[in-house]
């Protein structure tokens, strides 16, 4: 017995190494984007020292394409947000709760943004936003990130129902509620964790997404994704190292904040906030199959 | 009388029925015909049409698109591009069905929070991580410093702008989609059925590949379908490590409606992608037994 065991002990060591060996990969290129912000050179080429420069310069606002850029970013992936929650959760409840005639295809249509290569979205909607004579900008990149973050939260609230909110809104009908008071005050809070875990979603796929806005960008402002991608040709400056590393500090600090808030409260609500966490997990690992 | 009574009340229902329907299915409904379901059908129809003169589309059917798939530059693309896409699916697969067994065994506290630790390096966006990759390959970079350091190589190595390093970034990019499907299919995984296994005699290798190993393979299938397909269709991969160098399928696509201007000839390779993706679905929902899409 105590040779099993420890053959057991010395396959979990292995299963550990492995795995650290694995979230390495996960982590160096973070790693190095990090200490290359403090790098002391005007290209990142090689390490030459130690320096806050970059940090210097990214805060005093000269390098105003870099946040432009960033402006513009935030300012579509809030729009999409509420665009995709809005929608997304009203579709979730209604693909859920009814059945119709085309219900099957929609369905199907659903997923194809989620497997189709995004490229292969992106065109279509180029060719037919420019046959149409549609302006190329702010409007069809929103359309186009909205094409993908919908179908992420009807997936994210139809996993969210169940049959017991049926019963509750029946309950709620039969106690004298409208159809409208049942929504807001029965369905929204029953599905809360799911609508929650939608917006990340949103917000996450849109700011980070590339090849859809880089299609559907009008020839005056683009993106950070895709400024970023065409500096590429000239070699990406160092202070953009320095704005993702602040990006991922205050990602990483939100986390904090939430799993702090979440401790302080679940004395209150156990169950509904654990859901929560739940659900913005597997939202988040959603976010990642797109990225 | 009666009767009226009965069908005014139905017909009361059904417009009670229909407001909700219109208000909850519409819209979404409404998005997917006009931006999905349209822009594919019309890329279809793009791709059966001729070149114009100066670019775009001359509405007149012609297959040559599809032809011109077949000529020598382009065929070798597309195999080329198929081939690393299946080179970087096995390796996902391979690097990732330990790690997700690794995490699916460990309690689901602990469980929860090392998935959540593979989630946060993949919050930086993807194209600075590339260039991260970059920068450690660069012919003075960390990496061939350390090899020359360690007289592997006695000159630093061109790693830079080569389909190896793509290759690199491909796997390093899409492991993770690899990791979560095989992860939520081992956490499901019995315990009392890999016990009953070993109390009935198989060693722990027949019963990875009797038990373990058939039941995880709806996970080990999308994790094909999530790695095999973005792997097919990337260009920022490519953009960022091959430097305009390596070309894929989706650096030709891109080009015929940047640059080139062919917009059937990039149409007729966008609905290729289209065809082997619903191809593998359907092998997927074929083997894998499942209806719905939802598992994946």
């Amino acid at each position: 017995m105590p040779d099993k065991q420890k053959k057991h002990q010395h396959r979990h060591i292995l299963g550990g190494i492995y795995a650290a060996f694995i979230y390495s990969i996960f982590y160096l290129p973070v790693a190095v984007m990090i200490v290359f912000s403090f790098n002391d050179a005007q290209r990142n080429y090689y390490w030459k020292g130690f320096t806050t420069d970059w940090y210097v310069r990214l805060f005093s606002f000269k390098n105003m394409d870099l946040w432009n850029a960033l402006v513009y970013s935030i300012i579509i992936a809030l729009i999409v947000t509420v665009i995709s929650v809005v929608i997304g959760v009203l579709g979730g409840i209604g693909l859920y709760r009814f059945n119709f005639v085309a219900k099957k295809f929609i369905n199907l249509m659903i997923y194809v943004p989620i497997i189709v290569p995004e490229i292969v979205l992106a065109v279509a909607m180029l060719i037919i936003f420019i046959t149409i004579g549609l302006q190329l900008g702010m409007g069809t990149i929103i359309i186009g990130h909205c094409t993908f973050c919908i179908p992420y939260a009807v997936v994210t609230i139809k996993g969210r129902i169940s049959g017991d909110n049926q019963s509750l809104e029946e309950a709620s009908m039969d106690l004298g509620a409208n159809r409208l008071q049942t929504f807001w005050r029965v369905t929204v809070p029953s599905i809360m964790p799911g609508i929650v875990s939608s917006a990340f979603l949103s917000f996450t796929l849109s700011i980070d997404d590339v090849v859809m806005s880089n299609m559907l960008a009008g020839a005056r402002q683009s993106t950070l994704p895709v400024l970023i991608l065409s500096m590429n040709r000239t070699g990406i400056s160092p202070d953009v190292n320095a704005l993702t590393t602040v990006m991922i500090l205050f990602m990483v600090l939100g986390l904090l904040i939430v799993n702090f808030i979440q401790k302080k409260k679940r004395q209150k609500d156990l169950l509904l906030l654990e859901e929560t966490e739940k659900e913005i997990l597997a939202a988040s690992q959603k976010a990642v199959a797109m990225d | 009388m009666k009767r009226e009574a009965a069908t005014t009340n139905g017909l009361r229902r059904k417009t009670h029925q229909r407001l909700p329907l219109l208000a909850q299915a519409g819209p979404v409904s409404l998005w997917m015909i006009l931006f999905v379901t349209l822009p594919l059908l019309f890329i279809i129809a793009i791709s059966l049409m001729s070149r114009g003169a100066f670019g775009g589309v001359d509405y007149r059917f012609s297959l040559k698109s599809y032809a011109t798939l077949f000529d020598m530059i382009y065929f070798k693309v597309i195999m080329k591009s198929l081939n690393i896409a299946v080179l970087t699916t096995v390796s996902c697969l391979i690097l990732g069905y330990p790690f997700a067994y690794y995490i699916a065994r460990k309690p689901a506290d602990t469980a929860s929070r090392l998935i959540m630790l593979i989630m946060i390096p993949f919050w930086t966006n993807s194209l600075m991580r590339l260039n991260a990759w970059m920068l450690m390959f660069q012919m003075n970079g960390p990496v061939n410093n350390l090899l020359i350091r360690l007289h592997v190589f006695s000159n630093p190595v061109k790693f830079i702008y080569t389909d190896w390093l793509v290759f690199l970034g491909l796997v390093t990019n899409f492991l993770p989609f690899a990791v979560l499907p095989m992860y939520s299919s081992i956490e499901k995984l019995q315990d009392s059925l890999l016990e009953a296994s070993a109390d009935l005699g198989a060693p722990p290798v027949k019963t990875f590949f009797k038990v373990t190993l058939p039941l995880t393979f709806p996970g080990i299938f999308s994790a094909i379908i999530l790695t095999f397909i973005p792997a097919l269709g990337t260009y920022t991969v490519t953009d960022m490590l091959g430097g305009g160098k390596v070309l894929y399928i989706g650096n030709i696509i891109k080009n015929q409606f940047g640059v080139i201007r062919n917009w059937p000839l990039g149409s007729a390779l966008s609905v290729l992608l289209l065809l082997i993706t619903a191809l593998l679905i359907f092998l997927y929902t074929r083997i894998a037994r499942v209806e719905d899409l939802e598992v994946l």
